[in-house]
This record gives structure tokens, sequence and C-alpha cells, in this order.
């Protein structure tokens, strides 16, 4: 019987371009991000060459390039690891406070009740506003910097850690209470592998927002470091190191991001598991 | 295994009296649980069974000790029941499982709580790994017993969360609709799966459903509750052997009792109301069509 089942000529998978919530092709979808990643730099080039736009206002990619490879012979590595420094300072000190206090808050209604409405308060006051108080606390030497990215990232990290954790399903908590878990052991062997995951997620988003204080972080009598040489170029108008400033920052986050997604994909294989 | 002489030989495992529960304060509290009795012999088979809003997933979450009486006496073993423990293991409907955890560490998670690490001794730890094995192979998971959950089908995933429960030998097995989301084939083998279990590991089981087919399948008693307020309407014992078999789903005292069951169900859920809606509406229908 089976044996004599003719295999038909299959009609080709449909390929809609505007299907809500479709698939594409994964050769169409690499195409489409190459052009969305090329015509931006070819318009950019395009509107540089055309010269209706004074260079100072739009400098060309050749300028800007041409401006990296003279803050390299000047000392750009050095700027890079500074900033880097600073960055995953003011961020893994965050960390460091964050995660067990989101993790205490999401556990026990009495710390939510009791922290998170001025942590919520605190997360909208300007970090950039702390900068005066911040020379005036701490004074104008690293720690500053670093306290200025530890401001503007902390009260944010706190309210997402405790949210990962209370995502955690009730019936996972419940589980290990009737198979006589203490509270404790719900805390460190429930709670905190539960919300893992979401966790590192947690760190890879905050990360970015440590990099977008870098430049108010450097207004504090800095000497070096990617945002002081971004303000430094402001102030004689040399736009094409702010936009080299500017590309670079954006590249070292997106090294770093993708470093911590191959982690979380290398950290949870549970996740990734094929079924 | 012999019979423990110690204790009466008639009391029973869980017992509650005059127990109530309920929600919220003052003029907004609702009645969840009113004045629930009920005795519940060891190694008894009893099935929970109403209306949605009976509260009879209340009751089974009050004797696991996840909710708090409002009032009256809860025990288990003659002791009040004051908060969750061990010896009241819950399988629940779904999302209970450690998803970083595969099968086999699933099932042993309970093993590495303090409550099994105090006083162990080294023959604890040898028969706790043969017990891992029995379940795996008694649950027909042994195959997968590296893979994730999130690798499993529901049913196998329910096999693994009852495979859990019993690793501690619990008194007491409380389920709370564990099938509710499996389909028709994969909920009759669970079934047979579930009775194998109970006359094996000779816990007593509490277990919740709102199909009455289940209930009467696998309870020796039926506990049939009813809404607003919840509590129990009437206790029905099952006219079956304790032997199960599928066929007996269409013995006549199955059937008798089933539809017994479901006509009470019908009454005490206040649906009447929504059938006279429903008369009224197919009424005026016929007259729009008749135009």
């Amino acid at each position: 019987m089976a044996s004599s089942v003719q295999t038909p000529e299959f009609l080709p998978e449909p390929q809609p371009w505007w299907a809500v919530r479709g698939t594409i092709a994964p050769r169409r979808a690499a195409l489409l991000t190459a052009l969305g990643l090329l015509l931006p730099l070819l318009g950019w080039m395009a509107l540089a060459g055309s010269g209706w736009v004074d260079p100072v206002f739009l400098p060309g990619p050749g300028a800007v390039l041409a401006r990296l490879a003279t803050w390299w012979a000047d000392g750009l590595l050095e700027d890079i690891g500074t900033s880097t420094l600073r960055v995953l300072g003011g961020w893994a000190l965050a960390a460091l406070v964050a995660l067990p206090l989101g993790l205490l808050i999401g556990s026990f209604r009495t710390l939510q009740a009791l922290l998170e409405p001025l942590t919520d308060f605190i997360r909208y006051m300007p970090a950039v506003a702390f900068v005066p108080l911040v020379m005036v606390w701490i004074g104008i030497d690293e720690g500053a910097k670093v306290a200025v990215i530890f401001i503007g990232t902390f009260f944010q990290m706190v309210l997402m850690v405790a949210e990962d954790i209370r995502r955690v399903p009730q019936a996972q908590i419940e589980a290990a209470q009737t198979m006589g878990a203490t509270r404790r052991e719900i805390v460190e062997q429930v709670l905190v592998p539960s919300a893992k995951p979401a966790l590192l997620d947690t760190l890879r988003v905050t990360m970015g927002w440590a990099w977008t204080y870098l430049v108010v972080a450097e207004l504090v009598a800095a000497s070096s470091g990617l945002g002081f040489a971004i303000l430094k170029a402001q102030r004689f108008l040399q736009t094409d190191k702010i936009f080299a400033g500017i590309v670079l920052i954006g590249l070292i986050g997106l090294v770093i991001d993708q470093g911590l997604r191959w982690a979380h994909r290398r950290a949870f294989p549970y996740l990734h598991a094929r079924h | 295994m012999a019979p423990d002489l110690s204790s009466p030989a008639k009391a029973p495992k869980l017992q509650a009296r005059g127990v109530w529960k309920t929600f919220g304060h003052g003029t907004a509290r609702t009645v969840a649980l009113q004045d629930v009795d009920l005795d519940i012999a060891d190694n008894a088979f009893v099935t929970l069974v109403g209306a949605s809003g009976c509260g009879k997933s209340t009751l089974l979450r009050t004797l696991a000790g996840l909710e708090h009486r409002s009032a009256g006496d809860l025990r288990c073993d003659g002791q009040p029941i004051d908060g969750p423990g061990r010896e009241r293991a819950m399988v629940f409907q779904h999302y209970s499982l450690y998803p970083w955890l595969n099968v086999l560490d699933n099932i042993r998670f309970s093993r590495q709580l303090a409550t099994h690490t105090r006083d162990r001794t080294d023959a604890d730890v040898e028969a706790a790994s043969g017990r891992a094995d029995a379940l795996l192979r008694l649950m027909g998971l042994a195959h997968v017993a590296r893979a994730y959950p999130s690798q499993l089908s529901g049913g196998m995933q329910q096999r693994v969360a009852i495979a859990r429960a019993l690793m501690s030998r619990p008194q007491v097995l409380l389920m709370d609709e564990p099938f509710g989301a499996l389909d028709a084939q994969t909920r009759e083998v669970m079934h047979d799966l579930i009775l194998h279990v109970h006359r094996l590991e000779r816990t007593t089981i509490v277990f919740v459903t709102h199909d009455v087919e289940e209930a009467l399948y696998l309870g020796h008693q039926v506990v049939l509750m009813a809404p607003r307020p919840g509590r129990i309407d009437s206790i029905h014992p099952v006219p079956l052997p304790a032997l199960r078999t599928q066929d007996m789903k269409l013995a006549p005292a199955f059937t008798a009792l089933k539809r017994t069951l479901l006509e009470r169900i019908r009454a005490t859920s206040g649906m009447q109301t929504d059938t006279e809606l429903l008369a009224r509406l197919s009424r005026a229908g016929s007259i729009d069509l008749a135009r």
C-alpha cells in the first residue's frame, strides 16, 4: 500500500513580505539586514560627498576614519580602556548591590513595601543633575565617574531584578514548599536558578544604559576617556572626532551585548534545547 | 506491610472539622469554603469534583497547608496542619517543574533539601538513588532521564511531576487537576498509571477534577462539592472493584452514578438561570427566523 503512494510535486513555501508574525527565508533576512546597515552608510557618504552640507555639520565617513587613525596614534586605546573600566566599574558595583537587594525585594512583600516606592522615586531623578553633588560628596577622582554611572543604573537595576524574581511561577515555589523546603532553600534553590536567565538579560540591558551615562560621568574633571574626548572635540568643533567617539561607543556596546547574548546561550542550554 | 498497632485502626489520615476558608475583609469577605467536615482514610483514593467555584482546589490547597484555614480544625495523622510539609506532597496542573534541571534532577530535587539531608546515612543515600531509578522506570521516563522538561510532552511532564512528588515517600499525595491540560488519550494512560502508583505506593491520594468520569474512574469515594458558598454537597462511594479497567466505564453502576452526579452538579451550580435564558433566546430566535 504505502509503496504505491506517489510523491507529488510539492508547492513552494509561500513567501509573503507582510504576513503578521510570518517567517521569511534566512537569505532574505540576511539581505534585509545588510541593506539596513549599508543604505544609511551609503546615504551618509552621498550626502557628505555631494557638497550640499558643510563638513563641520556632517563630516564624511572618510574624514571620520582619518580622524580615528590620528586618534589611534594619540592614545585611542588608552581612552577606550579608561572608559571601559569606568563603565564596567560603575555597572558591576551597581549589580553587586542591586542583585541581592532586588532578590530580597522580589522575595518578601515586607521589603517590597518598605523599599520599592523610594527606589521608584529616586530612579526618576536625573542622574546628570547628581554630577555637582557627586563632586561635593566624592570629589573629582575616578570614584566620582564610577559613582555617576552607578547612580544612573543602580535604581533601575534593583526594580528590574525584583520584577525578574516576582515572575518566577508560583507553582515552582509551592512545589518546593510541599517537598519541605525551608524559606532559605526556596530563595536559593528555586527563585535564584529560576530567575537566572532573566537576571542575565537585565544585566545586559543595564550595561547598555551604563554606556549612555559615560559622557555625563566624564563631565567630572576627566583628562582621558571616550566621553572626555567627545566633550573636548565639542569645544573645538571637531565634529569628525565627535562622530568617531559616538560610533566607537556604539561598537563597544554592540560587542559587549553580543558577548552577553553568547554567554546566555552557553549558560542556559535548557532554554535552547531542541524539542 | 504489617499494620501499625500503636494507632487506632480507624483513625483517618486526613480530618477536617468545621473548616472555613474566606478571602478578603469586612463587606468584601467572600466564603470559599463553608463548614467542611471530611474524613479521608489511610490509603484511600478520594476525588473532589464539582462546578467551578465550588472550592475543591481551595480545599486541596488548605489540606496542603498552602492556604490557612479561616476557622475549624484540620489534621493529618492527628497533627494540626499549620503549613506545607513533606508528608503532604502536591502535584500541580502545570508550570511546577524546574526547567533548569533535567528529568532525573527534578525527581531528585527533594533529596538535597535539609529536611532530608539531616541525619542521613550512607544507606539512605544509596536507597534514594535506587528510588529515583525505580520511579524513572515506574513512570516510563528512563529513556528521557537526561532530557529537560521543555523537551517533553505535557503527559511526560506530569509523569515527572508525580515522580518528584513521590520521591520522598509522602503519606499523602494531593493532586490539583493534574491531567486537566492533557488530551483524552494521554489522560486514559495517566489514569491507569496513577491507579497503579496508588496500589504500589499505598499513599493516600486526594485528587481534584472537574471531570465526573475521571472522578468516578479513579476514586474509591467521590466528594461532590457545590459553589456559592463552596461546600461539600454529598459523598458517594464508588460501587466498582478496587482494580479498575477501562471497560468499567460502560458498567451500569458506573453510568448510573455518573448520571446522578452530573444531575446534582447541574442542580447545585446555579446554571438553571442560564438554561432559562437559553430557552428564551431560542424562542426569540425562532420568531425572528419565522419572519
